[in-house]
């Protein structure tokens, strides 16, 4: 591969920088009017220099939001923390429980075992307006409405066929003789599966975990319909920024560098489990 | 040790028979290779021994003792896979000890360094799997294997991916490796030059059926079938449709216009009405005389194989047989025309319904 001419480097240069301005451009823009008030906000021309404050940030963590109107509660923290404790036990919950179910669906051919698989996914497909009706009825009277394990429960919608049909694949990518090999040296399947199958589907495990991590922490409806609240996740309790007296962009703003944040970390943490080619070399390919 | 038995074991996959009805001992410090066709059931042989698949009847001993419902880990059993099967996360050192450690042996070290003196890996023990050439990653395979010293160790095909002259340097190496340990040993492979080189005896399976369990040099000079005769000897043997007769106690049949005499000890003397003619084309001689029992036939091509040229002969009926000698006894070139003879004793006769061998033609030595 050798594109090395001037002319291909300026234009890799030119079609690169395109693609990052028009991706990286509202974010960019988010970040900087979280440094900036209402009111430079909405300034026509708005202009790229400006006394950055760091009011935004303040009521947000303070939790008193200071309007036209008057001062207003808010409780942007404990909005984060309910996303960062709904994500988390949503996919660990996902994870016990998919992990098992997709290397299952990848070793073991049982009856109706592709229709279980399937209908899992189609979970997928359905809008989720379509199911929240009833299942806000159900939860009003099984007593789930607005807990924490029954938002939890309703992510599994989510995370759960996300978790099972991606690591499946990577099971079925696992050569089931190194399985096999493992179990005649003397260990038992749950041996073979725990220190074997795992660990070598471990890069599809932590791109399906951090996938399904992302998908919940930025579900909005569910939590909407079937949290109050003191367990909404951020993506709710945005909403509190349209007030009566005008919506506080720059609050918003703040509100979503902060809830990207995690995610964001999540993904540069993870990006060293993502990398393939661990099973390269085992078996003869 | 233990003796490995294999009782009638049938496995069936759908409609399609994978091993019907196979018996086959194998003694301790035995080796057996299990030869045959791709799809012929070898590996689904072995897997049942191994516990990775259950048979659908019969029963499978070792020592006496039928391992039929033990898991794999309890059956005491090494095996070499034909793509390694490497654990990739572990060393070539862990891959080894995995079954040591699992039994909780003593000595793991010292095990380890004599069994990786043995086999030449001893450098690469700290080496990840992808970073071993596919020659130490099958002796890394074989250590693993070997290591526990097992009651029954079953091979697959463990030179299918490793280059040409490594594999013929395992050749020598593997008898006297897996005949250490005493254990009884299946060797499976899709080489006959393999099975021979390596096996005490050779199982033919053809499938799904042991078509026959007999010492190497056996199979290949009295093949108890056609299928089996095709599978030893490359190039393959020569095969024609005969009808021999009987005359004056002696048996004789037209091959291509010519008669020839067919007075192989054993053959029965009594006329059948079609059978093939099979004789090797290691048998078959290239001369410029003609004479009694001598076919005339035209070179078509001759082909250098190995350290063997291979002469492809066309008779007057338009059949064609091959011929292997060593080029310097072959007198003619291409489009000359010549007489072929073979010895009355080379020839091999089959049943032409069944293909089974009839008669009991002399011991010979294998090629």
């Amino acid at each position: 591969m050798d594109h090395s001419s001037l002319a291909g480097r300026i234009f890799r240069g030119i079609a690169l920088a395109m693609v990052l301005v028009f991706f990286m451009f509202p974010i960019v823009w988010i970040l900087l009017m979280s440094f900036q008030s209402n009111e430079q906000i909405l300034r026509i021309p708005p202009r790229i220099l400006f006394e950055p404050t760091l009011a935004n940030y303040e009521a947000l963590i303070s939790g008193q939001l200071k309007t036209a109107a008057g001062n207003l509660q808010i409780s942007f923290m404990r909005n984060l923390m309910n996303s960062f404790i709904l994500s988390s036990a949503s996919v660990i919950l996902a994870l016990l429980l998919g992990v098992p179910a997709a290397y299952a669906f990848a070793r073991f051919k049982f009856r109706l075992g592709e229709t279980i698989a399937f209908t899992l996914l189609s979970f997928r497909f359905a809008p989720p307006l379509l199911v929240l009706l009833p299942l806000s009825l159900y939860y009003q009277q099984l007593g789930l409405n607005d807990t924490y394990f029954g938002i939890v429960w309703v992510y599994q919608l989510i995370a759960l066929p996300l978790i099972l049909w991606i690591v499946r694949g990577y099971f079925e990518d696992i050569s089931p003789d190194i399985e096999h090999a493992y179990r005649l040296a003397g260990h038992s399947w749950r041996e073979a599966f725990t220190r074997i199958a795992v660990p070598l589907a471990g890069p599809g495990i932590a791109a399906a975990g951090l996938l399904s991590f992302i998908f919940c922490w930025n579900n909005f409806v569910f939590a909407l319909i079937l949290a109050s609240a003191d367990k909404q996740p951020v993506t709710v309790g945005a909403l509190a920024f349209v007030t009566a007296s005008g919506i506080q962009y720059g609050q918003i703003a703040a509100a979503i560098v902060l809830s990207v944040t995690p995610t964001l970390l999540l993904a540069l943490y993870a990006q060293r489990y993502l990398v393939e080619g661990l099973s390269l070399g085992a078996v003869k390919g | 040790m233990a003796r490995l038995e294999l009782k009638s074991v049938d496995k069936s996959f759908g409609a399609a028979g994978c091993a019907k009805g196979v018996s086959l001992t194998v003694e301790p410090g035995e080796i057996v290779a299990v030869f045959g066709p791709s799809g012929s059931g070898k590996t689904v042989l072995l897997r049942m021994i191994a516990g990775m698949f259950e048979p659908d009847g019969g029963d499978i001993l070792v020592g006496g003792r039928s391992i039929v419902d033990a898991p794999p880990e309890q059956r005491g059993i090494g095996m070499a896979f034909q793509n390694f099967a490497l654990f990739p996360h572990m060393s070539a050192r862990d891959n080894i000890a995995s079954g040591l450690r699992a039994t909780g042996a003593s000595d793991i070290a010292a095990k380890i360094a004599s069994m990786s003196r043995l086999l030449k890996i001893e450098h690469v023990l700290g080496h990840s799997p992808r970073e071993l050439s596919n020659g130490q990653k099958q002796r890394t395979a074989l250590a693993r294997a070997l290591i526990g010293n097992p009651e029954v160790l079953l091979l697959d095909d463990p030179l299918r991916n490793v280059d040409a002259k490594l594999r013929y340097e395992m050749r020598l190496e593997l008898p006297s490796l897996l005949r250490r340990g005493s254990a009884a040993v299946l060797y499976v492979t899709q080489d006959y030059r393999e099975a021979m080189a390596i096996a005490d005896r050779i199982a033919v399976l053809i499938n799904g059926r042991l078509v026959q369990v007999a010492r190497p040099e056996e199979i290949y000079a009295r093949p108890a079938s056609v299928a089996v005769a095709r599978l030893f000897g490359d190039p393959s043997i020569n095969l024609s449709e005969v009808a021999p007769v009987a005359e004056q106690g002696r048996l004789t049949a037209t091959v291509a216009g010519t008669q020839i005499r067919l007075d192989a000890n054993g053959l029965p003397s009594d006329a059948r009405a079609r059978c093939w003619l099979g004789v090797r084309p290691d048998d078959v001689m290239v001369t410029g005389q003609g004479g009694e029992g001598a076919i005339p036939a035209r070179i078509v091509a001759v082909t250098p194989i190995h350290e063997r040229a291979v002469v492809l002969l066309r008779f007057a009926d338009g059949s064609e047989w091959l011929a292997a000698m060593a080029p310097e006894a072959l007198e003619a070139g291409a489009d000359e025309d010549v007489f072929v003879r073979f010895a009355p004793e080379a020839a091999l006769l089959f049943d032409h319904a069944s293909g089974e061998r009839i008669g009991q033609p002399p011991r010979r030595q294998a090629a």
